[in-house]
């Protein structure tokens, strides 16, 4: 068991003809995941190293039956690819592009509310169930299959915590990367919440950054609900405030989301937060060990 | 992306929002000219044009009685660093003054607008406790703050206008006023993917007119593609000239005041990476993420722009390879390496796609280039080199 993907999952990549998306497509199709289709618009008919590429989602959902996406498309389109994988009804829409206009994806969201698809992302790593799925462009070779469960606003900080994880023996049942961007589909209690309703994981791992409350109504959560042990870590501690570090969605706004008020949130809830990023794994294995 | 206050009033001029008429300076001249040709018998507000809050405490606002004034004013302040609480203590030169006409004030509000993280959507922030900092009434007096929610299908809609009119206390003739003053605002916020617009203060005139005294704008960097206006608004003088040429490299660089640089692919693991450095006993020069793409070229160039600060005495590199990969980036050290001295020590922490590969090519280089195997030995190592 895992959350959001594991076997019998479809996915279909649109804009696969990209060189992102092929390269992408390839590497999780050796991972071991059912790339089942592809759109490009215009391309439909066309294959690419065997996949069939389509024109639009709807014929892509109707021909393979595909129940995830993993969006490539450039950012002055992608918000529209969103909408149109939500309007074909395809469960799982995994956003990775990076960039995509703040005001578009309130639309979007906006649009998907009251529709059966979720959104993960936009501007994230994708996600991993490690041994069965694939989604996404974070390096599978690092993961191992396992019972933690790793929520993530940051990609490559993740790969960062699953790696030390892996090293001390650890495995993951799924990672979820949700995004550095201020709007997205799938926040850090979603998340959580599958995590605590999924019998195969026993921990959590949660990788929150400066900006916004996200990490605050996390640590409410947990405090609230959660049934298992979680350990956190909040990068942008040496930030400066009102300057964007890279992601959209990592700022300090009017000395509001600094990474003080958000470890003494998690650390009141009972997470046990990493005073260093190098301490990830081990604090997880702590947390289990408690 | 931020501009100044005259560009911003243009702009939100352009969708109705109301502003006392003005004319951009750049000498004293042309600032005395310009009172003339604003025309009445003053007196005019002269103000300094920087990127920088906190302008009026810090001397670069001034209500001026006579064009001459005006002239001795922008004298005193153009071509000269201006210190305010925003601008640290090198301030910033004021290269431009905006003559405005005066009015006669009756209330000082505050109006503004901006993404809610929490909910998605824009909101509008108002409060009747104009001229002062918002965050200072957020912390002092938060019940002084009305927000509405702008639902994205129909915009926002005259009743949540009368709203906030009625909570700000206006009086009936200038409730239409305002909602109309609002309406615009957000037009022109969705015309030009604003993320920040802030009208502090607002002016309800005693003659019951509500006008933009001051204004100021911040742009979304994701969606200038589609503003060619607004990106030619862009000024170099208000930016860090190493961050403008990080820029042209498509990379994502912030200048800080340490004295250990660092690049790292990842935001959230450039964070972690000063950080770390933080938690060794050192302190970051700078954030740079060179992101997942990054070619030889791309790499040089960062490592060009952290050498050629001053400040630094040791290079910490930490990547984790995953779209990245380690033979790139060992590449790009070994091409910036041919083009500048490497002066300082440079600490490489690799890991992921083809790392063997990028540790066989810095060991091969002969480059004064220390590896080692985690962040955490990195770290403390760069702490050491830069203390040394």
């Amino acid at each position: 068991m895992s959350i959001l993907i594991g076997k019998g999952t479809r996915v279909v990549t649109q804009g696969i003809t990209g060189s992102t998306g092929q390269f992408h497509t390839r590497a999780c199709k050796e991972y071991g995941t059912e790339m089942v289709a592809g759109v490009t618009p215009g391309k439909g008919g066309a294959d690419f190293e065997g996949i069939p590429i389509f024109d639009t989602v709807a014929e892509a959902r109707a021909k393979t039956g595909c129940n995830a996406s993993v969006i490539y498309v450039p950012p002055p389109f992608a918000a529209d690819a969103i909408m149109e994988a939500a309007d074909a009804g395809v469960e799982l829409a995994i956003c990775i592009t990076e960039g995509i206009p703040i005001l578009d994806m309130v639309r979007v969201r906006r649009y998907l509310a009251g529709r059966q698809t979720r959104l993960i992302g936009p501007n994230c790593p994708g996600v991993i169930t490690p041994g069965e799925c694939k989604i996404g462009i974070m390096p599978g070779y690092i993961h191992k299959p396992g019972r933690i469960g790793v929520v993530s606003r940051s990609g490559t900080l993740t790969y960062e915590a699953v790696h030390q994880l892996t090293g001390l023996g650890i495995g993951q049942s799924t990672c979820v990367g949700i995004g550095g961007d201020p709007v997205n589909g799938t926040n850090f209690i979603d998340v959580l919440e599958l995590f605590n309703a999924d019998p195969d994981t026993e921990g959590v791992i949660l990788i929150g950054e400066i900006g916004g409350s996200a990490e605050e109504e996390a640590a409410d959560y947990v405090r609230r609900e959660m049934k298992k042990p979680v350990a956190g870590f909040i990068a942008g501690q040496t930030a400066p405030k009102g300057k964007r570090m890279g992601h959209a969605g990592a700022i300090i706004a009017g000395g509001k989301g600094t990474a003080a008020d958000k470890i003494e949130a998690l650390k009141a809830a009972g997470v046990r937060v990493a005073a260093s990023p190098a301490d990830l794994g081990t604090t997880m294995r702590d947390a289990l060990a408690r | 992306m931020n501009i100044h206050e005259f560009q911003a009033k243009e702009i939100l001029r352009r969708y109705g929002v109301a502003t006392l008429r003005n004319i951009v300076a750049s000498s004293p001249d042309k600032a005395k000219a310009a009172t003339q040709e604003l025309g009445g018998d003053g007196p005019w507000v002269v103000k300094a044009q920087i990127h920088a809050g906190g302008r009026g405490k810090g001397g670069g606002v001034k209500l001026v009685r006579s064009p001459q004034e005006a002239h001795e004013f922008s004298e005193a302040i153009l071509g000269r660093p201006l210190v305010t609480h925003q601008t640290g203590p090198a301030g910033r030169v004021v290269h431009r003054v905006l003559v405005e006409e005066g009015c006669q004030i009756d209330r000082e509000l505050y109006l503004g607008m901006v993404l809610d993280r929490a909910t998605s959507r824009l909101t509008v922030i108002a409060s009747a406790e104009g001229g002062v900092e918002i965050e200072e009434i957020a912390e002092k007096s938060p019940e002084k703050i009305f927000r509405e929610p702008i639902e994205p299908v129909v915009g926002l809609q005259p009743f949540q206008a009368r709203k906030l009119a009625s909570a700000l206390g206006l009086p009936a003739a200038s409730v239409g006023k305002f909602a109309k003053f609002a309406s615009a605002l957000y037009d022109a916020v969705l015309a030009t993917d604003a993320s920040l617009v802030e009208i502090n203060p607002l002016v309800l005139t005693k003659g019951g007119d509500l006008v933009a005294l001051d204004a100021k704008m911040g742009f979304d960097d994701n969606a200038l593609f589609r503003h060619a206006d607004i990106r030619a608004m862009r000024d170099p003088n208000e930016e860090d000239p190493r961050e403008v040429q990080a820029q042209e490299f498509d990379l994502s660089y912030i200048g800080l005041e340490g004295n250990i640089g660092c690049m790292v692919n990842g935001a959230g693991l450039a964070m972690a990476t000063m950080d770390i450095i933080k938690y060794a006993g050192g302190s970051p020069a700078n954030f740079l993420d060179v992101g997942g793409g990054a070619n030889e070229e791309k790499v040089a160039a960062a490592l060009r722009i952290i050498l050629a600060d001053p400040n630094v005495k040791a290079v910490f590199i930490n990547i984790f390879g995953g779209i990245m990969r380690c033979d790139v980036l060992a590449s790009g050290v070994v091409a910036a390496g041919k083009q500048v001295k490497l002066s300082v020590p440079v600490i490489v922490r690799m890991e992921g796609t083809n790392v063997d590969q990028g540790k066989k090519i810095l060991a091969d280089s002969g480059l004064n280039v220390i590896s080692v195997v985690d962040m955490a030995d990195g770290a403390k190592k760069a702490v050491a080199a830069a203390k040394a």
